[in-house]
């Protein structure tokens, strides 16, 4: 019973940068049509922002150290940064030490300004062309971007720790009436949850509450008309995609304390995304977020060492099994709506 | 017009004239390239061979400066390096056998398709006459065969599989960096000593040729001291979120986790292990430990913090203080601004031995080369006495112990030596079950 509750909290978190990542391409398809291969570099990108905030506050001032010496047995250059020097050691170094956290207010202007960047010089030139071709363009910014970033930060995984009050584990075991130390579960992985329910909420009570949300949903439904109307969807549209890419970029600024962000970790997420879109139903917004959860539980389940040894191999496959049958039983997938992506 | 009738004798005489003229070409060339991608001008052209994009590029990197500063020294560039201290005299700073030392390189993409594509587009249109470097075993498997198929020498980079020296050696190749069995020999001793014989271990290996290799080895040499092996699970290579794997850690009785993991793998596993609060528990009334078999410098730097006070092994480290080891790290850190990671020390010390075996043997000959580097014993590069065995092309010399440094002083300061295990601790017979099937063969000269 331990096993499964901690596969469950495993697969939720797992799940929940599913979910954000197919939120965001669930709303680029839904109201460009777009289908964005560069969704995954989005997330990568939002990773590397606070990769780049904790480097910006880490940036120093250097003095030598006489007694000391370097691996060359020169007189050691000690690094003091800018901000414990401006703020002191104790607010500067907690400045440092929250960095993902701030990450998040630095991330959102970059991550917009990037999803407008996109849209507007490359995306809209694809809105007529065949999905295929969005595809392999967008295919190529992704490996554009990744270049780009390796360029700057290297190949090796950077590590980008999560703030010291949130390092370690609670102890959901003795919560549940379990042993000690049975049912642990890392404080930022909680985190990463409580934060991608916050944004899935978010995205959905703007769609849902607001004006231009519902403008954005009719443009959903049927562009023509809501463009017939006199109102101006394309740039509603812009701004849809600046909101996906912020959507991919915050998951991504959440997730670099869980694994060291690298270049390639976009490519990571965004096959696996995929699927979940099509599970969850191109077009369908619920769809995305509960097929999201939904396969990264199954993903945890069939990563158990029982189902392994019962069933080799299936920890590398049950994502794309789940995905198969879904499409024969249902092609439209669990909630995606009559019409999308058929004939 | 006369007609001249045709006797047998001169019939004879055109066709043997015929025939040698025909033959002739032939003999010339086999005379002029007596073996693959002969130098004949005045310089010599080098294959290096390693990661240039992928996850391993920054090694690839690495490994390549190390490449450029062979170069460099063995034209009587710079500061020498460890020309100075190699016990071998043979190189005297004017090249190889008077030949000025070019380069070519080929990106493996740590795929072994891809490098064998760039192995072979560099012995075919580059006229390189040896192969050098690389990130992974899979990767020199695959192009030390091609290696010796075409006729060339094949000095590996960094590969840690036992198979590279084991059932997929060959004549043509030669490994200098170590391998899974001498890390699980130089770590048992070491944890026998810190965490005891009476564990519980619960290896997460890599799904791969190099994974196997080396939990086999450590699984082997821990049990052999008294540890019992829980469980032994393979986790897919493109993994990168382990909580699903460690998970079932915390269910078991495991009191020791050993990650069979190299590069991305380790960063993620050893991170996603610390995150649950591994290292703060106490099984079996022991505090639980992570062990880590094969460590390198720049792998450590991207788990950051989480490397601290776990034990590893490694083929070389810049504290070393041999006066080998100072050389270089001086030779490359005034040149680079950092210090070298052991991946290009191992290309590095592979570029001098090819050139010094060519310099001894007086012939770029694959076969005269094999001979000269079989059975050779050396010293000076930076692992102390070493020997390079004839029956598998395997270097064996000590093995460093390292473990994640408690408070490092710089951002290259992240392993500390713990124990430097002497290469009789680390040596096996040729016929180990370990390295068993495969043949060495003989030597290919090509053409």
């Amino acid at each position: 019973m331990d096993a499964i509750i901690l596969q469950v909290l495993n697969g939720l978190d797992k799940g929940s940068a599913y979910a954000l990542i197919a939120l965001g391409l669930t709303l680029i398809f839904g109201t460009l049509g777009v289908v964005n291969f560069a969704h995954g570099a989005l997330f990568m990108l939002g990773a590397f922002c606070a990769v780049t905030l904790n480097g910006i506050l880490r940036l120093s001032s250097e003095s030598i150290d006489p007694s000391r010496t370097d691996f060359l047995g020169n007189p050691l250059k000690v690094k003091t940064p800018y901000v414990e020097s401006w703020f002191g050691p104790e607010i500067g170094g907690a400045m440092i030490e929250w960095s993902v956290p701030l990450a998040i207010l630095f991330a959102i202007p970059i991550m917009a300004a990037v999803g407008v960047a996109i849209e507007r010089g490359l995306i809209k030139f694809f809105y007529k062309r065949a999905h295929a071709d969005q595809i392999l363009v967008t295919f190529g910014l992704a490996i554009v971007l990744q270049e780009i970033i390796k360029y700057f930060y290297g190949a090796n995984p950077i590590p980008t720790p999560a703030p010291d009050a949130f390092t370690g584990s609670f102890d959901f075991g003795m919560l549940l009436g379990f042993d000690p130390g049975v049912i642990i579960y890392p404080y930022w992985r909680l985190v990463y949850f409580a934060f991608a329910a916050l944004i899935i909420g978010g995205v959905f009570a703007f769609l849902q509450y607001t004006t231009f949300g519902m403008v954005v949903r009719a443009g959903m439904a049927d562009r023509e008309t809501v463009g017939l109307l006199g109102i101006n969807i394309d740039r509603r549209f812009t701004i849809m995609f600046a909101i996906a890419a912020c959507v991919a970029g915050l998951a991504g600024v959440m997730y670099a304390p869980i694994n060291s962000p690298n270049y390639h970790m976009g490519m990571d997420f965004l096959v696996l995304s995929f699927v979940v879109v099509v599970v969850g139903g191109m077009g369908s917004l619920p769809g995305a977020v509960a097929a999201g959860f939904l396969l990264g539980i199954l993903e945890s389940f069939a990563s158990m060492a029982q189902v392994v040894s019962l069933l080799p191999g299936i920890n590398q496959i049950i994502i794309y099994l789940v995905a198969i049958i879904i499409l024969l039983t249902r092609p439209r997938g669990l909630l995606g709506r009559k019409g999308v992506m058929e004939g | 017009m006369i007609k001249r009738p045709i006797s047998r004798r001169s019939l004879i005489k055109t066709a043997g004239a015929a025939g040698v003229g025909l033959a002739a070409p032939h003999v010339l060339i086999r005379n002029a390239h007596a073996f693959t991608n002969e130098p004949t001008g005045s310089t010599v052209t080098l294959g290096f061979n390693v990661p240039q994009t992928g996850p391993y590029a920054d090694e690839g990197a690495d490994e390549l400066r190390a490449y450029e500063l062979a170069v460099e020294h063995l034209n009587g560039g710079g500061d020498g390096g460890m020309l100075g201290t190699f016990s071998s005299k043979a190189l005297k700073g004017n090249g190889i056998l008077g030949k000025k030392v070019e380069y070519v390189t080929g990106d493996t993409q740590t795929k072994s398709d891809a490098a064998r594509a760039s192995a072979k587009s560099m012995i075919e249109k580059d006229g390189a006459v040896m192969i050098t470097g690389g990130s992974s075993s899979g990767v020199a498997v695959a192009v030390q065969a091609l290696c010796q198929e075409a006729g060339v020498i094949f000095m590996a980079g960094l590969t840690h599989s036992n198979d590279t020296t084991g059932k997929d050696k060959k004549a043509n190749g030669f490994r200098h960096f170590f391998n899974s069995y001498m890390s699980g020999a130089a770590l048992a001793p070491v944890l026998k000593n810190a965490y005891g014989t009476d564990r519980k271990a619960y290896h997460l290996t890599a799904d791969y040729n190099w994974g196997y290799t080396t939990e086999e080895a450590v699984r082997s040499s821990t049990e052999a001291m008294g540890w019992e092996t829980v469980e032994a699970v393979k986790t897919p290579l493109a993994q990168t979120d382990f909580s699903s794997y460690i998970a079932p850690v915390l269910q078991s009785d495991a009191d020791v986790l050993v990650l069979n993991h190299y590069g991305g793998n380790m960063v993620n596993s050893l991170t996603n292990a610390v995150q649950f609060g591994l290292r703060d528990r106490v099984v079996n009334g022991k505090n639980f430990e992570i062990v880590v078999p094969l460590y390198s410098r720049l792998m450590a730097k991207g788990a950051g913090a989480n490397v601290k006070g776990i034990f590893g092994s490694t083929n070389w480290h810049w504290s070393l203080e041999d006066e080998g080891s100072v050389a270089f790290v001086q030779s490359f850190g005034k040149k680079y601004g950092f210090p070298p990671s052991q991946a290009a020390h191992t290309c590095y010390v592979q570029a001098l031995l090819y050139a010094d075996a060519v310099e001894r043997a007086g012939s770029f000959n694959p076969c005269a080369v094999v001979e000269a580097l079989e059975g050779f014993e050396f010293d000076g590069l930076g692992n102390g006495p070493t020997l390079y065995r004839a029956d598998d092309h395997q270097c064996f010399k000590d093995v460093l112990v390292v473990k994640g440094k408690e408070n490092p002083t710089s951002e290259f300061d992240l392993l500390e030596i713990v124990e430097v295990t002497p290469v009789a601790q680390v040596t096996y017979p040729p016929d180990h079950p370990q390295f068993a099937g495969g043949q060495l063969g003989s030597c290919n000269p090509g053409t």
